[in-house]
């Protein structure tokens, strides 16, 4: 399908132009998700999209899908609600990294740790840009945010093996630039029976990049280009790692899900006639 | 019938709460009016335990205990920390170990609750129930029949222990029947 | 259960059966004393009606949890107390803006902070109604009896579902972890609300677009009406809006929905007020002390009445100002240091005083407390 048709099929047209600064990474990475979904033909009926606070918060009000604006970092909370009322629905987060990570992280943990059939994709732009360049718990140690006036001094976090650490089954990472590699990483995500982790590095030219002299939309571009080496590479030769930004999937390793763990326990109460009123 | 505040204390595990739950199960049966309360939190856990129950014909507002007039103390703890609690013209049931302190009330069963427990049912887990036989000879089949009890006792003790409990009931019934004889 | 219909239950347990009673099938929530009981049991029964429970991370999860469950069609709550509820305020707020049908119950526990967690209190009156930010509307309804308890319940539902509004069931530990019995007899009988759905085609669809009656069909995701739900002030299709216009009249309209729907259900229950000259005003476990106050000093001939609203928000204004007419003096008994007598002041407008009985020591005032209070002016 050529991107015309990707945009009339699933995006909210009358809701476009979109909100985010020229150069912004978020609007391929969103590409990426609706083409996932295409490449899998699901039901647009079926298919939900969970947002939290933020720049990428905003992705769902774009897509023509069953979409929740929630509130900061509780995405994954509200998306738990939801698969777990509904199984049959195909529940897709969309989240930042201060989102996800930081006034989420505790869902984020508790989310991977149940392995719940919900995948989660987290834009990471190393900054908090909806509030103005506040660093994040993905931005660089030493670092320039408007909050961080003389370097960073938090130590970032590594998102992908926070969450293989707490249990998710399924990890990757791509970037704005490898949109091939995002859309493949979420459809094998979301074939995933389980919680699926995906980072989309995306770029933030308009506070992350013009604090740090990072240059301009394309130049941040060509970084991802150029300092990015997939996961396969490096697997067989480490020395071509060094100094660079693994992307790839990380970890594929399904594990008893967690809403068919719960099915098990209703099913053993079949056909026993229970009713209100019984203590 | 009057109205009965009966407030059960001893130290947690000896399943006090269980027997007030009992009482007030059997008086719901019967038809009377009961509300049960007990203390919660680390109390609960190790410490003294207590469980509080008001069986009335009339409706009860107020749920709490003013007066106790009926008290049970498994543990000298208990009975240190709840006997001012009870009534002047109450009733006090403690197990035979506990030392009274000055002022006791005429109407003083000193029962060996847990020694017969121990001895007759090899299990300090049937004290409770002993208890309820106990507190149940004194409120009177008047009040609540036996038939109602040994219901609420079979449905509220795990089914595996319920001849021995009812037999533990019937063990308090006889405590305070034979006492003054 | 006996074959009589009764049965000796807990005030927590009584809030299940109620909510189950209800059509409750989602229940998501996180330890806390003393509601803890509320989810023991919604753990056990949901998964033999076929229902969800899930233990969720902590309380912002648990209401965020259930607000997502709603949207996916089922109807569903939480169980909390005071430190809990704290943590719930930014997604009950959420639950209001996004007019989303869920039942909070808060079994109120001594505060603030870690407080008085087994004790019983009331100090969160104030807090059911402002506690998240920004107008909003609010319900909240204070049960005084294990019976009462499963009936409001089920009324909680039915109102959250009617007005599509977050419910709070304001519980205190007095009523949560008492145990009476419980009429389970006319279950069948109940009534029982659902959530309007919508009766167009999904194109036609307009997901905020309210009907004369103020409220908006609601569609549950997965059912072909794909819509936009969102925490910021929206226009009529779910999306955000930039109007000062619109966003002034989505907030007028989700509190009018509730307060000019108040004769709906205001519950209350008056007792012996038809000649009484002084009212006590009391909610939850301390009005079981009000009334009994009241029977004692009716025994001494003193025209004494109770006035109990049991709809504790949105508040009686009505009732109240009636009652400020008929006595020379209202009492307003509540453990805490002055919440509810804050409402009766400035609904009394000085028609008769209004006095206050506090306590904030973790036990419920006594029916000798409140007499006592009269005391001063009442020749005993």
């Amino acid at each position: 399908m050529n991107c015309s048709e990707i945009t009339k099929k699933y995006y909210r047209v009358n809701r476009l132009p979109h909100i985010w600064c020229p150069g912004c990474g978020h609007g391929t990475l969103t590409n990426t998700v609706v083409r996932a979904i295409d490449r899998l033909g699901l039901n647009k009926d079926e298919v939900v999209i969970v947002s939290g606070i933020g720049c990428s918060s905003r992705a769902p009000g774009y897509l023509d899908f069953n979409t929740l604006h929630t509130t900061h970092g509780r995405a994954l909370a509200f998306a738990t609600g939801i698969k777990l009322a509904n199984p049959k629905l195909h529940v897709i987060v969309i989240m930042g990294d201060g989102d996800s990570s930081a006034i989420g992280g505790n869902h984020l943990i508790h989310a991977a740790r149940r392995n719940i059939d919900i995948t989660t994709i987290v834009f990471n732009n190393n900054i908090y840009g909806m509030t103005g360049g506040q660093f994040s718990p993905t931005t660089p140690y030493g670092d320039l945010a408007t909050t961080a006036a003389y370097g960073n001094i938090d130590k970032p976090f590594d998102l992908c093996s926070l969450a293989q650490g707490a249990g998710a089954t399924y990890v990757g990472r791509a970037t704005a630039y490898h949109a091939v590699l995002m859309q493949r990483l979420i459809e094998k995500g979301i074939q995933n029976k389980g919680f699926s982790f995906i980072e989309g590095l995306s770029l933030c030219p308009t506070y992350y990049g013009r604090k740090n002299k990072k240059g301009n939309a394309f130049k941040m571009h060509t970084f991802l280009k150029e300092n990015c080496i997939d996961k396969k590479i490096v697997d067989k030769d480490p020395e071509k790692g060094k100094n660079k930004i693994i992307i790839g999937e990380f970890y594929n390793n399904p594990q008893p899900e967690y809403i068919e763990s719960y099915q098990v326990i209703t099913d053993m109460f079949q056909g026993r006639g229970e009713k209100n009123g019984e203590v | 019938m009057e109205k009965y505040e009966i407030r059960l204390s001893g130290s947690g595990g000896q399943g006090v709460i269980l027997a007030s739950i009992i009482l007030a199960d059997a008086a719901i049966e019967q038809g009377l009016n009961a509300i049960q309360t007990q203390s919660y939190g680390p109390e609960a856990r190790g410490g003294s335990s207590k469980a509080e129950l008001i069986i009335s014909r009339e409706e009860i507002s107020y749920p709490k205990l003013r007066k106790a007039n009926i008290l049970l103390s498994l543990t000298q703890n208990a009975y240190d920390k709840y006997i001012a609690s009870l009534d002047k013209d109450g009733i006090l049931i403690v197990d035979e170990d506990i030392k009274l302190s000055g002022n006791y009330p005429v109407k003083t069963y000193r029962l060996p609750i847990l020694k017969n427990a121990v001895e007759k049912f090899e299990t300090a887990m049937v004290a409770n129930i002993i208890s309820v036989g106990a507190i149940y000879e004194l409120i009177g089949e008047d009040v609540i029949d036996k038939e109602i009890m040994i219901r609420s006792i079979s449905e509220r003790v795990p089914p595996p222990t319920i001849q021995k409990n009812l037999e533990a009931f019937e063990e308090g019934i006889n405590l305070i029947r034979g006492y003054y004889e | 259960m006996n074959d009589k219909g009764y049965k000796l239950v807990q005030g927590n347990e009584a809030c299940v059966e109620g909510a189950l009673a209800a059509g409750m099938r989602f229940f998501a929530g996180y330890p806390i004393t003393p509601s803890t009981e509320i989810a023991e049991l919604s753990s056990q029964r949901l998964p033999k009606l076929g229902g969800k429970f899930i233990q969720m991370e902590d309380e912002l999860a648990s209401m965020a949890a259930i607000i997502g469950a709603s949207l996916a069609g089922m109807k569903s709550m939480t169980a909390t107390s005071g430190p809990g509820f704290s943590l719930m305020q930014e997604n009950i707020g959420y639950a209001a803006i996004a007019e989303i049908p869920c039942v909070i119950v808060n079994v109120q526990r001594g505060g603030p902070s870690t407080g008085q967690p087994t004790s019983p209190a009331q100090g969160d009156v104030m807090q059911a109604r402002w506690g998240t930010h920004g107008d909003h509307p609010a319900i909240a309804l204070t049960p005084n009896s294990v019976q009462e308890t499963f009936e409001y319940t089920v009324k909680a539902f039915n109102l959250a579902e009617k007005y599509r509004t977050p419910v709070i069931l304001l519980m205190d530990e007095i009523v949560g972890h008492m145990r009476e019995k419980m009429t389970y007899k006319n279950i069948s009988d109940l009534e029982v609300i659902n959530r309007k759905k919508p009766s167009c085609k999904p194109e036609e669809y307009v997901a905020y677009r309210p009907d004369e009656d103020m409220i908006p069909p609601m569609a549950s995701f997965g059912e072909g009406y794909r819509y936009h739900v969102t925490g910021l002030t929206h226009d009529e299709t779910g999306f955000p809006t930039n109007s000062n216009e619109i966003s002034e009249r989505l907030i007028k309209r989700i509190v009018d929905k509730v307060e000019k729907n108040i004769d709906d259900f205001s519950y209350f229950e008056e007792y012996k007020m038809e000649d009484a000259e002084m009212a006590i005003i009391a909610y939850g476990g301390v009005s079981r002390s009000a009334k009994s106050a009241v029977d004692q000093l009716r025994k001494q001939n003193i025209k004494a009445g109770m006035f109990r609203p049991i709809t504790i928000w949105p508040f009686l204004e009505k009732q109240v100002h009636k009652v400020s007419f008929q006595v020379k003096e209202i009492y307003v008994a509540e453990m805490n240091l002055g919440q509810y007598s804050l409402e009766v002041e400035r609904a009394a407008c000085k028609n008769c005083k209004v006095s206050k009985i506090n306590k904030v020591n973790g036990e419920l005032i006594t029916p000798e407390e409140i007499i006592e209070a009269l005391g001063g002016r009442y020749e005993l």
